[in-house]
């Protein structure tokens, strides 16, 4: 292995350390809690929406969430290791059938819903409670 | 004034720091990089360290530099560079420098040959913005456009940027943050892009135009002889443990 990769593995397996990162792929509707810095005090700040991307790439991962806030379009590019990002969370398991949801952009209102995924909602639930 | 290190350029990387940053990094190597010669005020009217790094075939070194080596008494380099030094801070031959010569948070300076970019055009060597792609500009899209005045004064002026090669010079990009140095591999990770492609031969040196705040190592970095003891006491410590 080079060098480079080792680093980022040792890096990315300290990152992940007591972190639970759930499955999730575009479609999946999110809610990302994110820590803000203001001043010196830091809080939570929630930022749900639809995973239109994911970037599988080592520690370089990242995904794309956008929502509609107020009426416009807001897409961010989240990291997916980042230490800023407490928590993500997995909302709603949506059906579709492309890797890259970019098609969102140029839909409104009822044309850009996701259809829910029932069986793969169930699934996880099974999944969950049997790890308890 | 403290020598540099010769280095190899890994390639990029990224690292997450404890407060959330994400910093872009360039991954530095330093291997078995020992003095070969130094100048002295007395014999050369300056001083300096000689560094050499890199394993060479023998049958590929001349018998001139073979001497060179055979004088100081270490194994035939690939690459050599010198380091001016204060009078203070000059080496002994035979010393092998560590990465720890550097520490993290200090700034520095790195200095390498950039990636030749071939005969370029003037929008790519000096930003220049082209012409308009329509409104009657024809075949001239990326021309530089006119390169003076009239009869008076009727020459084109020097330095005048104009389309030429580019890259495969010496580059310097000074006041690059060390991130972090990695003594076990021997990686030193400097914020930001360094000239030159991967496998790139660097100069790193203190920062001449930013002053440390932390403390560096002095006359410099070298690997102490009884380290590997050192790391296998603490092994057999922690097995006990």
């Amino acid at each position: 292995m080079n060098i480079i990769e080792s680093i980022e593995k040792e890096q990315l397996s300290k990152l992940v350390e007591g972190k639970d990162i759930p499955n999730f792929k575009a479609g999946d509707t999110l809610r990302v809690h994110t820590k803000v810095k203001e001043g010196d005090r830091e809080r939570i700040q929630l930022y749900e929406g639809v995973c239109i991307a994911r970037k599988n790439d080592g520690l370089n991962s990242s995904f794309t969430v956008r929502k509609i806030s107020f009426g416009e379009g807001v897409e961010r590019v989240l990291p997916l290791y980042s230490p800023n990002i407490a928590k993500i969370e997995v909302v709603r398991i949506g059906k579709v059938r492309r890797a890259k949801l970019y098609y969102l952009r140029a839909l409104r209102g009822r044309s850009a819903r996701i259809a829910d995924d029932l069986a793969a909602a169930a699934k996880a639930r099974e999944e969950a409670n049997n790890s308890n | 004034m403290r020598t540099g290190l010769i280095a190899k350029k890994l390639g990029m990387s990224r690292v997450f720091e404890a407060g959330g940053a994400h910093v872009p990094v360039t991954v530095l190597q330093v291997e078995d990089l020992t003095v070969v010669d130094v100048r002295t005020a007395d014999r050369d009217g300056y001083t300096a360290v000689q560094l050499g790094t890199g394993a060479v075939k023998a049958k590929n070194v001349s018998k001139p530099m073979k001497g060179h080596f055979a004088k100081a008494n270490v194994e035939p380099k690939k690459k050599l560079g010198e380091f001016r030094v204060s009078e203070e801070c000059l080496l002994n031959v035979g010393d092998t420098l560590s990465v720890e010569h550097f520490v993290a948070g200090q700034y520095v300076d790195v200095c390498s040959t950039s990636i030749g970019k071939g005969f370029a055009g003037v929008m790519k060597r000096h930003n220049f913005a082209g012409m308009e792609a329509s409104h009657g500009v024809s075949v001239t899209h990326r021309a530089h456009g006119s390169t003076g005045q009239r009869q008076d004064p009727g020459k084109v002026f020097k330095n005048k940027k104009m389309a030429g090669h580019m890259g495969d010079e010496r580059k310097t990009v000074q006041n690059l943050r060390v991130v972090a140095v990695d003594s076990a591999r021997g990686l030193v990770l400097v914020k930001g892009a360094v000239p030159g492609g991967e496998n790139a031969w660097v100069r790193i040196t203190d920062a001449i135009k930013k002053q440390s705040k932390v403390e560096l190592p002095m006359p410099a970095g070298l690997k102490k002889v009884d380290e590997p003891v050192a790391v296998k006491a603490e092994q057999t410590s922690a097995d006990n443990a």
